[in-house]
């Protein structure tokens, strides 16, 4: 089960293409704790959300991890030609989540009737709600939810909300970059702005 | 382990969707014309066929070369392994590992018929398989390292082949050499080449995995 997850971001800044995105970020994220980035178009909040997975490096500051991390971005990577329970199986093997972990992800996210259903016939919506269930049953610490709220309808929406607040009080971390308004109660509001 | 060997299984699984017979039908298409071109002479055949099934093995292991890395790139696969703190080292290392699974043993295979179409005697074929079994681990190597390096390129088939047949003419000289050298040393040199491309080869596309993330 989880453990004490944390995650302090110390005086982080981010330079992408010789264009300063941000600078001067500081945040400290306990056990239950959410943030919410907020900002425009183009204004770094995926490159916030990779610096905190490690897929890029700061360009000053620290990011300090404690936990494992899920991360929910872009569906491209589930196998369009394998049915969903398939194309699930190979990353969330490596999570160590069981058949039955998926199972009740899929259901939390109200997709469990999908499972033989190829991945390419599915629609947007459906698809983010397999990459965040994928993010539920892999039982990290630090959730790292890149626009979920993307294609999602109203009672899905619900589902996601619903999985977040169970996430955190288990004692999870959650960080989302959305435009769309979502139930975060006493979230900590990370709004980038142009530099 | 589990790790390694779940992401070996994997490509190997895309392998086989993705048309892992392409290699060893052109291996063998390739011994197929051979005759047609040269004409069915059976010493000039004789003579130069193991040469030519070695440059067709050559070519046969850069066709799924656009496959090999671009796609898990693009589509964010290598990010998710990341961030499950898998290395990119042991990344590349699977993908070498399941390449080589998927063309160098069925090339070994079809090189017997080939030897056959090619009039290679039996103390041939044996050297031919034996060189194969030396060579394609080199082989898959290079691949896998030019797949990194022109990931993210357009038409990289074309950019592929100019990179990698300079740096694959050893192993064809040792390769097709040990056919016509009893002793042995031929095989030994062609051992040496395709054990530095496999030593190389992990670090080389872990390196370009990690430059394509930025």
């Amino acid at each position: 089960m989880m453990g004490a997850g944390q995650l302090v971001l110390d005086n982080v800044s981010c330079r992408r293409g010789g264009r300063l995105l941000f600078d001067g970020l500081s945040y400290c994220l306990c056990q239950g704790d959410a943030a919410r980035i907020t900002g425009a178009n183009g204004v770094g909040k995926s490159s916030l959300l990779r610096l905190i997975a490690g897929l890029l490096m700061p360009e000053s500051g620290t990011i300090n991890k404690v936990g494992r991390l899920a991360l929910a971005n872009d569906a491209g990577f589930l196998d369009p030609q394998a049915p969903l329970a398939k194309a699930l199986a190979f990353l969330a093997g490596l999570d160590g989540a069981t058949s039955n972990a998926i199972q009740n992800a899929l259901s939390a996210l109200g997709i469990a009737h999908l499972t033989m259903v190829p991945v390419r016939i599915l629609s947007t919506g459906q698809k983010k709600r397999a990459v965040l269930s994928m993010v539920v049953a892999s039982d990290a610490d630090i959730w790292l939810l890149d626009e979920p709220a993307n294609g999602l309808d109203a009672e899905s929406l619900g589902f996601l909300e619903a999985a977040i607040a169970k996430h955190r009080a288990a004692g999870g971390i959650v960080v989302v970059a959305s435009h769309q308004d979502m139930a975060l109660p006493g979230a900590e509001h990370i709004m980038l702005g142009p530099v | 382990m589990r790790i390694f060997s779940a992401l070996v299984l994997r490509d190997l699984r895309l392998a086989m969707s993705g048309g892992a017979a392409l290699p060893i039908l052109f291996f063998l298409l390739v011994a197929m014309l051979y005759p047609f071109g040269v004409g069915p002479d059976g010493e000039t055949l004789e003579k130069t066929g193991g040469g030519v099934l070695w440059m067709a093995a050559l070519l046969a292991a850069l066709l799924p070369v656009d496959r090999l890395i671009a796609p898990d790139a693009e589509n964010g696969v290598f990010d998710q392994l990341a961030v499950r703190g898998v290395g990119d080292e042991i990344i590349a290392s699977a993908k070498i590992l399941a390449h080589w699974i998927s063309f160098g043993p069925p090339l070994m295979i079809a090189a017997i018929p080939a030897a056959g179409l090619l009039r290679l005697n039996g103390a041939e074929l044996i050297r031919l398989e034996l060189g194969l079994l030396i060579g394609t681990p080199g082989l898959a190597a290079l691949t896998v390292i030019v797949a990194g390096i022109t990931a993210g390129l357009r038409s990289t088939g074309a950019l592929a082949g100019l990179l990698m047949l300079p740096l694959a003419v050893p192993l064809l000289i040792f390769g097709a050499g040990s056919l016509g050298d009893p002793g042995g040393s031929a095989l030994k040199l062609l051992g040496a080449c395709s054990l530095l491309l496999c030593a190389i080869a992990p670090f080389a596309t872990g390196a370009s995995i990690r430059a394509m993330r930025d």
